[in-house]
């Protein structure tokens, strides 16, 4: 596709979420902004695909909770079609044949739960408002660029100083639960609460989400919190299915960005940025052609961004080794299916109103601990976790009448195999996947149509995430927040100047949230005004 | 004693709560199932149905028909032709609005006209000696809505037909072998129909809509959805946008088709051949310009909601429950100038939306007010501006 120009002021390479969210900021400050997509749609890895007439596939992201609020308002989303439908259910299917079945209605969740602990009961109010008040103290970060605490600029000490006072007086309690999810395992945050194999298996799902940990795992409570940290329309943890899939929120990201005068190039991979004298000057396609902008910002992972798209020897070679120690190691994969109809679960007899939100095949903390098991030695779960959404109950746009497409997000699935490989293995993984499913719901494979694979090594060839890892770099500790994605560099900036990162390997990471595009171009355009001050 | 209008078999069946409401004497859902809101999404995403057949309805037929209506309609009833129906309002001869409803025009001389309250006697004591008949049918006719983006596909495979109807058109067609009536109108604000039907043949269509809406998303949905939508929509509701003139204790209460944002219902209002209840005051309020109100619509600064509630250590509330109450809007020095009707968190708007009354001058696209609340037991405000009405108004609810 030709552009209308071969000079910009800025070129964003990448055009997932954060590359559209970026672009749009920048164009509507006023800047002549090209975003630049390798695939022939945009997205990134949220897409929209009809795989089959009639049928349309989440392929990877599936489902919107962290996206922020401010994004949706700023760059005018609801004009261009934004419309994140509500999700009214969560369905959790247990082994034994029953199941645990939460609605909108806190009474009738707390008869449901109690038919499985009376303890419980009253739980489940404690949880959720403890862990909200982690939230409200955490969430206004999320929306910050991270404080620089290893610079001695006026600037540095300010914004250091910022965050301890933005901690000071916050009850110890919060602050030590904070701690606590930080750095410890979502097991021991949930035994504190909860006795119930089938409650504990359903929130401790949420504590391993992309991530290679199991919920006894240190770690997994840091996930579990960035998951419970998800609002819809300001509800606390819920889950949002966009109409028309993720691809369709980002077709609306990418008509935001038009409207505000950003041009889209598509089937345009990049080759590398062009630099002059330490300086971004431009990028190269890899057909040849070169673009020249004053600022280029990649939306693409820290791995690329720092070892692919630029030479790493024009880099300080602490944040090259930084970039090649950061763990990627992507472990999940989707499975999505067209279904001739609804499954069926025996113990619902012929209800389909458990599948309007996500079905969590995930029955006890002990089950998603042995699904971890078998990726810790280099293999998939041979019982695998599985988060399922059939999307069709909720937007009936996503495939034909009285048909169905179900999105299957699969863990654990190492990006390193032992002793095979994934091109070997797709579709023995696939029946596993397939097999675990019809082990809850008799008669599954009959309803199949259609098998859609994506693994690991899909995911990275496909959309680029290093290793796979939906997050664009791990969701641990030491790669998150000052730190994401090294030490010195989590505001954006790059060593280059003129060159920036604004994709998910930065604060505050995956999810969709788009917090990190919109944090990149507000550094960006801090950085022109100053450059424009400077130079008078 | 209260009773069930002619699809609550089916409807009592499919309520999951068992939450019904009391509406004009019958059991009218409040919810079928644990989330309101899931019912509002039905709606706006895939399509809703909603008995509406507690309303008032009003047979009216004779030559002197249209002489009765057009002597009492606020709208001109006789630019209504037949196949046509017709949102008004009646006034009282001072120009303040009694009631609203829905006027359907069947032929030159047969009418039939849907309203919130019981009005045959105020309409036959109006008819004196004119040559029309007044007969209230509410009891025979089921009246089913099917409302949302999905609606047209549904109706269409059980009433061909019914696809070609325009805004505010109405048709008779059959379901299966059942005579039905078909229009183009709702109060959702979304593309939507409601289906007139005889109570005796309420269930077979009620059953055939059903399968028909199989795989289309379709679901019942309660009163609780229904305000919600129709508070985007921008629809007044009698009892709270507005109260009948004639049982008013003060003019405070009372309001003029004007000042309900009306002003569009008064075309032709000069017309000599055109005199109706309330119209001369109405013209002197025209030429005067003695309107105390403007309804407009009020978009809540989101960034100043959230501010507010976070600087005090509470959670934004983002509630899609609607509020039917009266909150005090101030300009910049503190002067009080108008009030909120209706407010409610808007899923598809991501914003808090109020239905607001205030000072004329003040009614600009844009303009900014200051909405008052309580948070923490005390007065806080929250920027908000102007907007027109509806709020939420897609391309579908016309094309």
């Amino acid at each position: 596709m030709a552009t209308k120009s071969t000079s910009y002021d800025a070129i964003i390479v990448g055009g997932g979420h954060n590359g559209l969210v970026n672009g749009a900021y920048l164009a509507k400050a006023g800047l002549k902004v090209l975003v630049i997509e390798r695939r022939h749609v945009v997205g990134g890895a949220a897409i929209t695909e009809e795989l089959r007439p009639g049928f349309h596939f989440t392929s990877f992201s599936y489902a919107l909770s962290l996206l922020r609020p401010d994004i949706v308002h700023e760059l005018d989303l609801v004009k261009h079609g934004f419309m994140p439908i509500l999700m009214p259910s969560s369905f959790a299917p247990m082994e034994n044949g029953d199941y645990l079945l939460l609605g909108q209605d806190r009474d009738e969740n707390i008869r449901e739960i109690m038919r499985h602990s009376p303890h419980d009961a009253d739980a489940m109010d404690r949880y959720e408002y403890d862990v909200e008040r982690v939230c409200q103290l955490v969430k206004p970060l999320l929306d910050k660029v991270p404080p620089n605490i290893f610079g001695k600029s006026a600037e540095d000490l300010a914004e250091t100083a910022d965050l301890v006072r933005h901690l000071r007086g916050v009850d110890q309690k919060v602050i030590h639960d904070l701690v606590r999810m930080l750095t410890g395992s979502a097991a021991d945050f949930l035994d504190d609460y909860f006795e119930s194999d089938i409650l504990k298996g359903y929130i401790a799902s949420s504590g391993i989400i992309g991530t290679k940990v199991g919920p006894m795992s240190q770690g997994s409570g840091l996930v579990l919190l960035y998951h419970s940290m998800g609002e819809h329309d300001g509800h606390f943890g819920a889950w949002s299915f966009h109409k028309g899939g993720n691809g369709g929120f980002t077709e609306v990201l990418a008509r935001a960005a038009q409207s505000f005068g950003a041009e889209i190039m598509l089937n345009a991979p990049v080759s590398r940025v062009v630099t002059k004298e330490g300086r971004a000057v431009g990028v190269a396609l890899e057909d040849g052609t070169e673009l020249t902008a004053r600022t280029v910002v990649s939306a693409v992972d820290p791995r690329r961004t720092f070892t692919e798209l630029v030479e790493p020897r024009e880099l300080p070679s602490d944040l090259v080794e930084n970039i090649d120690r950061m763990k990627f190691q992507g472990t999940s994969a989707k499975v999505n299916f067209a279904l001739d109809g609804a499954p069926r679960y025996p113990a619902l007899g012929d209800r389909t109103d458990q599948y309007l939100g996500f079905v969590n095949i995930g029955p006890s903390m002990e089950y998603l601990e042995r699904a971890f098991d078998d990726a810790k030695y280099g293999w998939y779960s041979q019982r695998p976790y599985i988060d399922c959404a059939i999307q069709s109950f909720v937007d009936p746009d996503m495939a034909p009448p009285g048909k169905h497409v179900m999105s299957c997000f699969v863990q654990y699935a190492p990006y390193h195999l032992k002793g095979s490989d994934w091109d070997t293995e797709r579709e023995r993984f696939a029946d596993t996947v397939q097999g675990t499913l019809e082990s809850f719901f008799p008669g599954f494979g009959d309803l199949v149509l259609q098998r859609e694979v994506r693994t690991p090594l899909d995911i990275e060839r496909t959309v680029g995430l290093t290793e796979g890892n939906i997050f664009a770099g791990e969701f641990f500790a030491p790669q998150m927040y000052f730190f994401r994605p090294a030490p010195g560099w989590s505001q954006y900036r790059t060593p280059i100047d003129g060159y920036y990162q604004c994709g998910s390997g930065t604060h505050p990471g995956g999810c969709v949230m788009g917090a990190p595009g919109k944090l990149a171009s507000q550094q960006i355009l801090r950085d022109l005004t100053a450059d424009k001050a400077a130079t008078g | 004693m209260i009773t069930t209008t002619p699809f609550h078999e089916r409807l009592d069946q499919l309520n999951e709560t068992g939450l019904w409401g009391h509406w004009s004497g019958y059991l009218s859902a409040t919810r079928y199932c644990s989330s309101a809101k899931h019912e509002y999404f039905a709606v706006r995403n895939s399509a809703g149905f909603f008995d509406t057949s507690p309303l008032y309805k009003y047979r009216i037929v004779g030559r002197d028909a249209e002489r009765l209506l057009a002597g009492v309609m606020t709208r001109d009833i006789r630019q209504c032709r037949p196949g046509k129906a017709q949102y008004t309002v009646w006034c009282d001869d001072r120009g303040f609005v009694l009631e609203d409803g829905v006027v359907f025009r069947h032929s030159q001389d047969e009418f039939l006209l849907t309203a919130a309250e019981p009005n045959l006697g105020y309409f036959s004591d109006l008819a004196g000696r004119l040559d029309v008949s007044l007969e209230d049918v509410t009891d025979e006719l089921g009246m089913l809505a099917v409302q949302g983006p999905r609606s047209r596909a549904i109706l269409a495979k059980i009433a061909p037909g019914v696809e070609e109807l325009g805004y505010f058109e109405h048709t008779d067609a059959k379901i299966g072998t059942t005579p039905v009536t078909v229009s183009r109108t709702g109060y959702t604000g979304d593309l939507g129909f409601e289906i007139r039907v005889a109570r005796d043949d309420a269930l077979p269509v009620l059953d055939a809509v059903i399968a028909a809406g199989e795989g289309h998303g379709l679901r019942p949905f309660g009163e609780q959805a229904l305000l919600m939508a129709r508070i985007e929509a921008g629809l007044a509701l009698i009892g709270v946008e507005f109260s009948s003139s004639r049982f008013a204790y003060t003019d405070h209460e009372r309001v003029t088709p004007k000042e309900l944002g009306f002003g569009w219902m008064l075309h032709g209002i000069d017309d000599e051949t055109r005199p109706f209840i309330g119209r001369d005051a109405i013209r002197r309020e025209l030429a005067e310009k003695t309107s105390r109100w403007a309804t407009v619509g009020l978009l809540l600064d989101w960034a100043d909601h959230d501010r507010v509630y976070v600087a005090a250590g509470l959670v934004p509330p983002k509630d899609e429950t609607p509020v039917e109450d009266e909150f005090m809007l101030y300009d910049d020095a503190g002067a009080r100038i108008g009030y909120t009707t209706s407010q409610m968190y808007s899923p598809v708007l991501q914003r808090h939306i109020a239905i607001a009354r205030v000072r004329p001058d003040l009614a600009a696209l844009g303009t900014r007010v200051d909405y008052e609340l309580t948070i923490n037991h005390e007065y806080q405000t929250i920027a908000a501006e102007v907007t027109r009405l509806p709020f939420f108004n897609p391309a579908r609810k016309t094309a």
